[in-house]
């Protein structure tokens, strides 16, 4: 087991499978399939990224060096949010960019009883170690330990 | 953050709960960036992404339903990206069915939700806002809440002025209470470049593959272009530009990039020169090797990668009056080549609305017209995102349409050869 201290942007404590791409996370085109035509599943629909495509991503703890695309990337991780299909947290190994920020502070204001916590800034090393199928957890003040 | 007093009392309700809300979602969002304060909106209008009235975004327009019950506006007028559908666009029955009865049942809802928030006009539906015929055109140093990655790139590179790359929701919230937070772009020290990157290709880079290039090496960071003086000129006119909405949209959507400076050519470059590259700055030099590894490294989606070509997309960010010429021009000398009358895949031409009204006026509209393209005001990518559409080979010389659909990217020269000859591209 390996600890790694990050820095909370939205805050909760959560244990799931880690799901890891060391690619940037397009936003839209992960989810635009999945939510659009109902998979239950939420399967990754980004064909360029080559660790997701095709992995189902709801309730994972998707770890990830930040999100790319476009702007409607902090919208369609909201709806993920209102619908209850997103992740069950997301792990940033950078600094989190704007349209990740975006959505995790959308859906923490503005969705009633949603829990997604949301940490970066766990650095490199993080993602190095981090493989698919790890156990997760969470810590209220940041702390990610992975075994 | 430090808020003033004005700020501080909206945040803490006194203009009522909602309004709290957006403050708050403001304040967070710029918490996140270490964000030492808000600083006001001086542009004159906003530019929203959300164009699309689709049932699965019901969330975003709850949302907006609580803004307008709360009695809370956009206090800047807006343009917003382009409508998804146009009965122009040619669509099977399937198609329609999905469109009009799965996909876009609440577009005509969410239309009267934008009218009643701020809405410019019932044109104002364009990726390319920005053009003079649209009407939102940024002044350098102006600061924005806009929304739309091919917009903002182009807004803080070409015209100079100050804008993150916001989210969806929050490009309308900034301008609900008229400010937004001060990090990233906003600061002379996020728009400084911290990759130097060397363009030195035996011929002029197609915009959309180095722009997809810069954008997977760069991702989020401001890269400094040398090398395109002699492609593009000293002069920021309408071809100059032009490359740079293409090149900017597929930086942005290839990988994050907010900004970039082209040496000699952009504002800020050409004021502060080599000021803005920043200390250790990273160096990636593009060739003719480079960009054909980047282009040969996209993934095909067809079922059947040898499939002919059954439809094809150009304008993704929306064309240019300029661009709607020269394709006219290009594909009539194409076409007379190859002993063709109409182009020989379904094509699709994209514009702004207001552009396409100006293109209209001029005789290349007819001439356009006869070679068999159709024009229109929507949004490929709305278009195309359906299951459907991933069963059929369409063709694009869009990065951006590329990167979210299962559509083949080609560049402008294959996709020219492709519609005219029949040739398979």
């Amino acid at each position: 087991m390996k600890q790694f201290q990050g820095r909370v942007i939205t805050p909760g404590e959560v244990s799931a499978e880690a799901l890891v791409t060391t690619e940037g996370f397009n936003t839209l085109a992960s989810f635009q399939m999945a939510l659009q035509f109902g998979d239950k599943e939420v399967k990754c629909g980004d064909q360029n990224n080559k660790d997701l495509h095709g992995k189902p991503m709801i309730g994972k703890a998707l770890c990830l060096p930040q999100t790319i695309g476009s702007t409607t990337g902090g919208l369609v991780l909201y709806c993920a949010c209102a619908m209850k299909k997103n992740p069950a947290c997301m792990l940033f190994a950078n600094h989190i960019d704007s349209l990740a920020a975006a959505g995790a502070v959308l859906a923490d204001v503005w969705v009633d009883g949603i829990s997604m916590p949301v940490i970066d800034s766990l650095g490199e090393e993080f993602l190095q170690y981090v493989k698919d199928g790890m156990k997760i957890t969470v810590k209220a003040n940041g702390v990610v330990e992975v075994e | 953050m430090i808020l003033t007093k004005e700020q501080q009392a909206i945040l803490d309700g006194e203009q009522g709960e909602t309004l709290a809300k957006v403050m708050k979602t403001l304040v967070m969002y710029g918490d996140a960036f270490e964000a030492e304060k808000l600083v006001p909106i001086t542009s004159k209008y906003n530019h929203l992404v959300t164009s699309f009235g689709l049932k699965v975004m019901s969330p975003v327009y709850d949302l907006m339903q609580q803004l307008l019950d709360a009695g809370v506006a956009s206090g800047q007028q807006f343009s917003v990206d382009p409508r998804p559908l146009d009965k122009k666009v040619p669509a099977n029955p399937l198609q329609n069915l999905v469109f009009n009865k799965f996909m876009y049942t609440k577009q005509d809802f969410y239309e009267k939700q934008l009218e009643k928030l701020g809405l410019m006009n019932e044109d104002a539906f364009s990726c390319t806002c920005y053009m003079d015929e649209m009407g939102n055109k940024p002044k350098k140093g102006e600061i924005l809440s806009w929304a739309e990655s091919s917009a903002v790139v182009y807004a803080n590179s070409v015209l100079g002025a100050r804008c993150n790359r916001n989210s969806g929701i929050i490009d309308i919230m900034g301008s609900i209470v008229g400010y937004v937070p001060y990090f990233g772009l906003l600061t002379d020290e996020g728009r400084k470049a911290t990759w130097i990157v060397k363009v030195e290709t035996s011929k002029k880079p197609e915009a959309q593959l180095l722009g997809s290039a810069i954008g997977m090496k760069v991702m989020e960071d401001v890269p400094y272009v040398y090398g395109m003086e002699k492609w593009l000129g000293n002069e920021l006119d309408d071809a100059a530009c032009a490359y740079l909405k293409d090149f900017g949209a597929a930086t942005a959507s290839n990988g994050a990039v907010g900004l970039y400076h082209i040496a000699g050519l952009t504002p800020e470059a050409v004021e502060l020169g080599e000021d803005l590259i920043a200390k250790d700055a990273k160096v990636y030099v593009i060739d003719d090797a480079e960009l054909e590894h980047v282009k040969n490294n996209y993934p095909v989606v067809w079922k059947n990668p040898d499939a002919a070509p059954k439809f094809c997309f150009v304008g993704c960010p929306h064309l240019s009056l300029e661009q709607l010429k020269d394709w006219t021009e290009k594909l009539e000398t194409a076409l007379q080549k190859n002993g063709k009358k109409k182009v020989t895949v379904p094509t699709v031409f994209t514009a702004a609305p207001a552009v396409l009204k100006a293109f209209e006026q001029t005789p290349y509209a007819e001439r356009l017209k006869a070679t068999g393209v159709i024009t229109s005001y929507i949004c490929p990518l709305m278009y195309m995102n359906n299951p459907l559409c991933k069963k059929m080979p369409v063709i694009t010389s869009s990065n951006k349409l590329r990167t979210y659909t299962s559509a083949r990217y080609y560049t402008d020269a294959e996709i020219l050869q492709a519609i005219t000859g029949g040739k398979k591209a």
